[in-house]
């Protein structure tokens, strides 16, 4: 610490240039902080997956239903504990531009199988007793100012009613909400109870159109999903069962490989501010060769010396790090306050700071070793006869 | 020269000091022999590149001699590794150059608290220590100006605050006066004066000028790396 105000001093030297230098790390850590929360975002489904659940799709496609017959023979296999299934409603909401997701489910197994969603027991007793009863994610009751006990009207895209209506009406009967902010995303649902909407629909009665199960062992995952499938081999619905991460993963990349999008834009910010930065560090530190020497005779040693122009790099790039950082942090609730709870909720973690720091840290030590090199080598007579 | 004296502070003995130019090997002094006794205020004298700041780097320990012994204060420093003589460069030797070479960013407090960087005194400590310093140089009232803030004479004291702030042994002084008018220099001079007889620090000054010379207690003239005369009383 007390070498800050020496830190600081050559860093501010030339104040214009620091400034600037610092601008571009903050809108590098910036745009750092936002994408990686749209990353988390598009990636949530796989944080929030837990191992010890699996995913039973058809075998070809995951639009084709399967037999809510299966259940039964599933749940007699060994190594599985418990079984839920959900049916794809295919929802808009007023008009076409309000779609959500709306699964049809066992209200009991449904909500045992995702136990990091929260929901007040009278609420889920009451979703389990009404047969038009449904749940809502907390975002999507601000989102359209629903209350308790309230008719819901939905249409479906899939599902007519047995007198060919596409609109259907439910009870809003409770909220649900997780208490990790990467789980709510996912609970920007409404959950419908399976037991109406199977007798009420027209078509694909007696069919569902995934099912989750909860395993004993997450090491026997691999072998389960085996056993699952091999029951309903050559049977007119083949199954493919995979671990929940898998499939989420597998469903985002639907979207796209966001990931490695963001990967590649940011190597590339990394990569010019390596460049600017480290010139501007190089040029400052040229500049202050007779002072460096000065130091040295005063009897900083080399690795004292050394140390100093990396700390200052290392000040520089955890300065304009944290404001950077801080910057995406205060701006994704705007954010998410814009996009009216139709994007899953964005916002900056603890891994993501972890991530700055560590990033900040390499970069810093990338280009302050350079020139903390070239003043380790200095020797003090040939510095001070160039200053005389 | 005579046998040592016994409370010399400087042991100089067969000092020699090449460079390597190019492929070439340039011999700037060609064996020294020096003693310096404790709080003395040697003047050394001598034409350009005679090899006075050569031998002023040995003596403080900014460089190391090719071939010779140079012992300062019962220390052989000519075997010292660069780290070694860093930390003995911290604790017994002040500097100050003709350019003063103080760091533009920091207050003439701050210059001066530098060396104490290095101690284990408090912040607290230090700041009492550089106000010290400066009172002693007479600039208290200018201890929170910038170097670019004060007169040539002005950062000369700060300089000398800053290299007797941690209480050396020896102060090595090149061309202190070089860059200051007549007034400026004997004020500066007249200072390391007081520093030398009242305070008792034993001064190594490089000076080109012979006024300037006078304010020693001896004077050493240096001509083409070799110790030409002294003056009597050495």
């Amino acid at each position: 610490m007390k070498y800050l105000p020496l830190l600081w001093a050559g860093l501010f030297r030339k104040k214009t240039r620091t400034l600037l230098t610092l601008a571009s790390i903050v809108v590098a850590f910036l745009l750092f902080g936002l994408l990686q929360a749209v990353q988390m975002a598009f990636e949530s489904g796989a944080d929030a997956a837990d191992a010890k659940r699996l995913l039973t799709t058809a075998r070809y496609s995951i639009i084709e239903p399967l037999p809510i017959a299966y259940l039964k023979r599933i749940e007699q296999v060994p190594g599985v504990v418990g079984v839920a299934y959900a049916d794809w409603f295919g929802a808009k909401y007023q008009n076409e531009s309000n779609a959500f997701p709306v699964f049809a489910v066992d209200p009991e197994r449904y909500l045992a199988m995702y136990p990091e969603f929260t929901i007040a027991p009278a609420h889920r007793e009451a979703f389990a007793k009404t047969r038009t009863g449904a749940v809502a994610g907390v975002r999507l009751v601000e989102r359209f100012g629903w209350k308790i006990g309230q008719p819901l009207p939905i249409s479906s895209e899939i599902h007519a009613k047995q007198d060919g209506d596409l609109n259907w009406q439910f009870d809003l009967v409770g909220v649900m909400d997780a208490e990790d902010p990467a789980v709510r995303g996912n609970t920007d649902v409404v959950l419908i109870n399976v037991a109406y909407f199977d007798e009420a629909r027209q078509f694909g009665r007696g069919k569902t159109g995934w099912y989750i199960e909860r395993i004993a062992d997450s090491g026997q995952a691999k072998e389960i999903s085996t056993a699952i499938d091999t029951l309903f081999m050559n049977s007119p619905d083949e199954t493919k069962t995979q671990p929940e991460k898998e499939f989420a993963i597998g469903f985002a990349k639907q979207i796209g490989d966001i990931g490695a999008l963001v990967t590649r834009i940011l190597i590339a910010v990394f990569f010019t501010i390596l460049i600017l930065t480290g010139n501007t560090l190089a040029q400052s530190i040229r500049e202050r060769i007779p002072e460096l020497a000065i130091l040295k005779t005063l009897g900083f040693s080399d690795g004292k010396v050394t140390a100093l122009v990396v700390a200052e790099a290392v000040l520089m790039l955890v300065l304009g790090g944290a404001i950077g950082m801080a910057a995406a942090t205060a701006l994704l609730p705007v954010v998410n306050g814009g996009t009216g709870g139709r994007f899953p909720p964005l916002f900056v973690d603890t891994a993501t700071w972890v991530w700055a720091l560590g990033i900040a840290l390499g970069v810093a030590l990338a280009i302050g070793l350079p020139p903390a090199l070239r003043a380790r080598r200095l020797r003090i007579v040939d510095a001070l006869a160039g200053h005389r | 020269m005579g046998p040592p004296p016994t409370d010399a502070l400087v042991q100089i003995r067969g000092v020699t000091k090449t460079y390597r130019r190019g492929g070439e090997k340039i011999e700037v002094l060609h064996g020294i022999d020096l003693d310096i006794a404790r709080g003395d205020f040697i003047a050394l004298m001598g034409p350009s590149g005679s090899g006075k700041t050569t031998l002023l780097n040995l003596i403080g320990g900014l460089d190391t001699p090719t071939a010779g012994t140079l012992v300062v204060d019962g220390r052989r420093i000519d075997r010292l590794s660069s780290g070694e003589l860093s930390r003995w460069r911290a604790a017994h030797v002040g500097f100050v150059f003709q350019f003063y070479n103080l760091l533009p960013t920091l207050s003439a407090q701050k210059n001066v608290e530098l060396p104490l960087l290095l101690t284990s005194l408090t912040a607290a400590q230090r700041t009492r220590h550089a106000a010290i310093a400066l009172a002693l140089v007479g600039l208290e009232d200018r201890r929170g100006h910038r170097p670019k803030e004060l007169s040539g004479g002005q950062e000369q004291r700060v300089a000398i605050a800053r290299a007797i702030v941690s209480d050396p042994t020896l102060l090595v002084c090149d061309e202190p006066t070089g860059d200051l008018d007549r007034t400026t220099a004997a004020e500066i001079l007249m200072l390391l004066q007081m520093l030398n007889r009242e305070h008792g620090k034993t001064i190594v000054m490089v000076t080109h000028d012979p006024k300037a010379a006078e304010y020693a207690s001896h004077q050493l003239h240096l001509d083409k790396g070799t110790l030409a005369t002294a003056s009597p009383e050495l």
